[in-house]
């Protein structure tokens, strides 16, 4: 039996793509490693419904036409497919590494340039894991603790934070949209982050 | 050890795919030196995880699925080749991240003499508005003092610099904009090797600096 469905994956009908927090990041995890030890069909369908309709408005928040979007969440589907087996759910959590790969996928096509990647798809190059404590917390405890911090964010840092990841804008571009100064967008920054490392070491903000 | 490192809104823009490939690249190569900053990056994707979760899904199209599966039993594309081995001075010095950009091995690259006991050699990287290039300095070598119109990003490979009494060793990263005015001196036994990415022409404030201004022609 596969991993993913013994790990409780609802087994569901075709055409129920869309909608909600379906899957959870124990389920995602053992769709990618079915993908990856089993080249399993079947996995692939599920991981393609959860996250293809989100790659897709990822890429159109940053401004990208719909049928590009499209490109980009299908490519994005068939990088997971081809990487799925260098997926390590101790390194990363499942939703992070498919946001490496949406990510990646968006400056490649949209934006037309490649990315310095901090793993070299040649394995021999990988930079050690992470050291940190939090690194060793389990990636669905992880997860919940930053959704608890950016649920918190004050409304000026979070929008910071929505810009740098979803508009594709760097913190100079911002403060140019904005109108506001340099410094006031990086003291937003710099509250955010602090924020999300307090929550993370599981302290109270 | 590594004491000087991006401002954390500089690692936060590289996680979410926000900044301009050369300065990516200076803080992907910087990152991949510094354990404290590839930490950083691996908890800002964790950030970007949550934020993909959380996004309001837009409905693929009909056929996108059935698209997608045809493409996955299709030839998987040639795994580009892995680059020649670099020599042994390439492989210590040079992060993974840059390798690419050299093309080829330290010892191979054509260097410009800009005067004042620096060299330089440009990346493989051209993109309007940057410019991205290695920059060796003899021992003791001062480039000219000069202030930027944008900014300057420097990660030190080998060697070191000084500037305002504090010292920059390998893994090291600096940033100055239009605010600074540099007074750079490299090691006086070692020299300094570094990367060095500029988003916008150099502006001289010594007086003969503009002749051996290695921006000029930006």
């Amino acid at each position: 039996m596969e991993r993913y469905s013994a790990s409780g994956a609802p087994a569901r009908p075709d055409g129920m793509a869309q909608g909600g927090r379906d899957l959870t990041e124990d389920q995602l995890a053992g769709l990618i490693e079915a993908i990856g030890a089993e080249r399993s069909q079947e996995a692939f369908r599920d991981l393609f419904r959860h996250c293809a309709p989100r790659i897709k408005a990822y890429a159109m928040k940053a401004g990208v036409d719909a049928g590009m979007a499209e490109e980009i969440a299908q490519e994005s589907m068939i990088a997971i497919w081809r990487k799925a087996a260098t997926f390590d759910r101790t390194r990363a959590s499942a939703m992070s590494w498919i946001f490496t790969v949406a990510r990646n996928k968006r400056i490649d096509l949209w934006r037309r340039e490649s990315r310095p990647e901090l793993e070299p798809d040649d394995p021999a190059l990988a930079a050690p894991a992470p050291l940190s404590p939090d690194a060793e917390r389990e990636a669905g405890e992880r997860q919940r603790l930053i959704r608890r911090a950016v649920d918190g964010l004050p409304a000026e840092q979070a929008e910071v934070v929505q810009k740098a990841y979803f508009e594709d804008k760097s913190h100079s571009a911002i403060s140019a949209e904005l109108g506001l100064p340099l410094g006031t967008i990086k003291s937003r920054v710099r509250l955010a982050l602090t924020r999300l490392r307090v929550a993370m070491e599981g302290l109270q903000a | 050890m590594i004491r000087h490192h991006p401002a954390s809104e500089l690692v936060l823009d590289y996680a979410a795919g926000a900044l301009a490939e050369p300065v990516a690249l200076a803080v992907a190569s910087h990152a991949w030196l510094c354990p404290v900053c590839r930490d950083e990056v691996a908890r800002m994707e964790d950030l970007g995880g949550v934020l993909l979760q959380e996004i309001e899904p837009a409905a693929m199209s009909e056929a996108a699925l059935q698209r997608t599966l045809a493409e996955l039993s299709g030839p998987e594309p040639e795994t580009p080749r892995a680059a020649a081995m670099p020599d042994d001075e390439t492989a210590a010095l040079i992060p993974p991240p840059l390798r690419r950009y050299l093309g080829g091995s330290l010892a191979d690259l054509r260097w410009r003499w800009k005067g004042r006991g620096m060299r330089e050699t440009p990346l493989a990287l051209s993109l309007r508005g940057y410019r991205a290039s290695l920059f060796r300095l003899r021992p003791g070598g001062m480039p000219p003092s000069h202030r930027h119109l944008g900014n300057e990003y420097t990660l030190v490979l080998d060697g070191s610099f000084s500037e305002d009494g504090e010292v920059y060793v390998p893994g090291d990263f600096a940033h100055a904009d239009s605010s600074c005015t540099h007074v750079q001196r490299a090691d006086p036994e070692r020299g300094c090797l570094c990367l060095a990415v500029l988003d916008a022409p150099v502006r001289l404030t010594g007086g003969l600096a503009r002749l051996v201004n290695p921006f000029l022609r930006f």
